[in-house]
């Protein structure tokens, strides 16, 4: 775990005073709300639906059992005893109160946590893979160099008031786990022809209004190069993003106006004027970033006991994935009960999970951008007691990657910005298919659901996508299919009119009952399916009878 | 005016939804709102909220249904959503009112 030097400490601390002192001036009249409000955003307080939403940087989905016990008191004192991972690895709390805000980022600067930059038109909090450090395929962990572009990125004083907000993500592996291909830049490690590692740079990536798939700008830049890199990205789209129009104004709608050839001549000339001048990172600052991500002291010379109960074995089918050590495992924590909020935890999930994290793991914990949460070494010996205790904390559903494991962003049932609900639609999803002999039979599914065009649910990229729009007044669910959030990204494509409500939910039945009836076999999944067959026999099963009526009439 | 109209808003403190009364101040409850009938009416009823910043977060106008007994009702689902709460989890007004 990276450990706050006195700097960042200190750093965390005065924007807390600030950000008191910004609180208090608002309450006495002294602020209005338009010179408050992006002193608040820039401290991760938004105003929602119902309430103040509070959103908190998991830098890079990485942290220990003590913070996620903070997380746990916070949600207790000054929330209503639960919060909301998202797909940015962040934690929402949905119910502060404007005056306790302050206090609330005291508590987290207690642990070595802020909410900076998880608003605004700033780098936000930065992504990476889940499995990082832990993953058999990875080249490096991805997260010093998270870690890096965190401090090079946060109070940058030429991109604190960029066009638009800008996601970074890294991924270390090959397997793409974070989403690098619809994010603003993906950075992925690779090697170059003697093997040492760099960064194969993707610029232009976002879902949104206008989703795109980010191109390679450089196909490996060495690791050296990577902050003035950045800064020549960053400078470029500063410079030229289009700030008239805030629909049109991220890096990808700029990739796409100029050209992504001319884009990457424009980044490589202010590379080449940045690199002589730019100051590089202390190198003993790097090597004490890179020291903070060691790799634990693993348990060897354990026995591994057979697993024979069935409900354990269902569980380490789906749930547990192998780690880079033979011995140990990497266990993701479903947040995807059946019936239940994708993402939420309780307080005393959350203490439930430090205390495991801390008693079986090593004292680590990370949050995907699936949002669950994940085990990254796990001694396969302690496999069964992990079980036993998520068990009794009521985490112990047995389904991800399956057709239950939904992503879903907050929608209308909090969020300001949402023309749709998406969590109840989750909720019914996987009320729907509650059955987890049916689920195992259905394979890998990705369900993303968002409750508005802005995609924070991540539609465009699930295999079935699912978005909530506002159709003269009344709740209405498009459907995309074929989207990939992987290394192999894809925009998913419309299948045609929306659903109602009451609708969607039988439609995504149908649309998987279709998939078992034209698969080839059991190991070919839904998205290698759509990818075989096309859109015809799911568009079939959404609205075939309705084409027949409207042929016979 | 096609609807009927009230002022809506977010309280300061708690960003708890409220809305404008007859007698000029603030009800957690949509059926205690005051109901603009001209765009006129509906107008001077945005003025007054927007005349206090010190109490409130962006107040607007949204359309209301008036129901058998006289009083508001939302007219569209997102205002239904802010007179209630969120339909996961039994809290908001739901649970407070």
């Amino acid at each position: 775990m990276y450990a706050y030097t006195d700097f960042d400490q200190a750093f965390v601390r005065e924007r807390v005073d600030a950000f008191r002192d910004q609180v208090a001036r608002r309450i006495n009249g002294s602020l209005t709300e338009d010179e408050f409000k992006p002193h608040r955003l820039m401290n991760g307080l938004y105003l929602q639906l119902h309430a103040y939403m509070l959103r908190v940087a998991i830098p890079y989905g990485t942290l220990d059992g003590r913070q996620m016990r903070q997380l746990a008191m916070i949600a207790d004192r000054w929330d209503k005893g639960y919060g909301h991972f998202t797909t940015r690895q962040n934690i929402q709390f949905n119910w502060p109160k404007l005056a306790d805000t302050p206090a609330m980022l005291d508590a987290l600067a207690d642990v070595e946590m802020h909410a900076i930059q998880t608003s605004g038109n700033c780098i936000r909090n930065v992504t990476s893979d889940h499995f990082a450090g832990a993953a058999a395929d990875e080249i490096e962990d991805p997260r010093p160099t998270a870690e890096l572009i965190r401090q090079w990125s946060t109070d940058h004083p030429e991109f604190l008031y960029l066009p638009r907000k800008f996601k970074i993500a890294v991924t270390g592996s090959p397997n793409d786990r974070a989403a690098a291909k619809a994010h603003d830049i993906g950075l992925r490690m690779v090697r170059d022809d003697i093997g040492a590692p760099g960064y194969e740079v993707l610029v232009g990536g976002g879902l949104g209004r206008t989703p795109m798939i980010a191109r390679v700008v450089r196909a490996f830049l060495p690791k050296a190069d990577l902050l003035p890199y950045l800064e020549a990205i960053l400078h470029v789209y500063n410079l030229e993003g289009r700030r008239d129009n805030k629909y049109k104004a991220r890096i990808k709608i700029l990739a796409h106006e100029t050209g992504i050839d001319e884009l990457r001549t424009r980044i490589e000339a202010a590379f080449e004027r940045i690199r002589g001048d730019f100051t590089a990172p202390d190198p003993a600052t790097v090597a004490r970033i890179q020291g903070s991500f060691a790799a634990p002291d693993f348990a060897t010379d354990r026995e591994i006991p057979t697993i024979a109960d069935p409900a354990l074995r269902s569980w380490v089918d789906t749930n547990v994935a192998d780690h880079r050590r033979a011995d140990h495992a990497m266990v993701t924590v479903s947040l995807k009960p059946i019936g239940g909020t994708p993402g939420d935890a309780t307080s005393d999930q959350m203490r439930a999970l430090a205390e495991i994290a801390e008693t079986y793991a090593y004292d680590e914990l990370r949050i995907s951008h699936e949002q669950n949460v994940v085990l990254p070494h796990v001694h396969r010996a302690d496999l069964p007691a992990v079980y036993a205790a998520l068990r009794e904390a009521g985490l112990h559903t047995a389904n991800v990657g399956l057709v239950s494991d939904i992503i879903a962003c907050p929608g209308m049932d909090y969020c300001a910005l949402a023309t749709a609900r998406s969590i109840p639609i989750a909720q019914e999803i996987s009320t729907a298919f509650e059955d987890i002999r049916r689920q195992r039979d259905i394979g890998e599914l990705k369900i993303k659901i968002s409750g508005c065009i802005n995609a924070c649910g991540h539609h465009h990229v699930g295999h079935i996508g699912i978005l909530g729009l506002d159709r003269a007044g009344v709740e209405t669910y498009q459907i995309t299919l074929g989207g990939d959030a992987t290394e192999t990204a894809a925009i998913g494509e419309r299948t045609g009119r929306g659903f109602s409500y009451e609708e969607i939910v039988p439609a995504v039945e149908r649309l998987v009952d279709a998939y078992l009836e034209v698969r080839e076999d059991e190991t070919e999944t839904f998205l290698e399916t759509y990818r075989r067959v096309g859109m015809t026999p799911f568009k079939d099963a959404l609205y075939g009878s309705e084409e027949e009526v409207g042929r016979a009439a | 005016m096609s609807k009927p109209q009230i002022v809506t808003a977010n309280n300061l403190m708690d960003g708890d939804v409220v809305y404008l009364t007859e007698d000029g101040e603030w009800s957690r409850r949509l059926s205690e709102a005051t109901i603009a009938l001209t765009d006129q009416q509906a107008k001077a009823l945005l003025a007054e909220a927007q005349a206090q910043p010190h109490r409130l977060v962006g107040p607007y106008l949204t359309a209301v249904e008036i129901g058998d007994d006289g009083r508001p009702r939302p007219a569209h689902f997102r205002e239904a959503f802010r007179a209630t709460g969120p339909s996961n989890r039994f809290h908001g007004k739901q649970a407070e009112l």
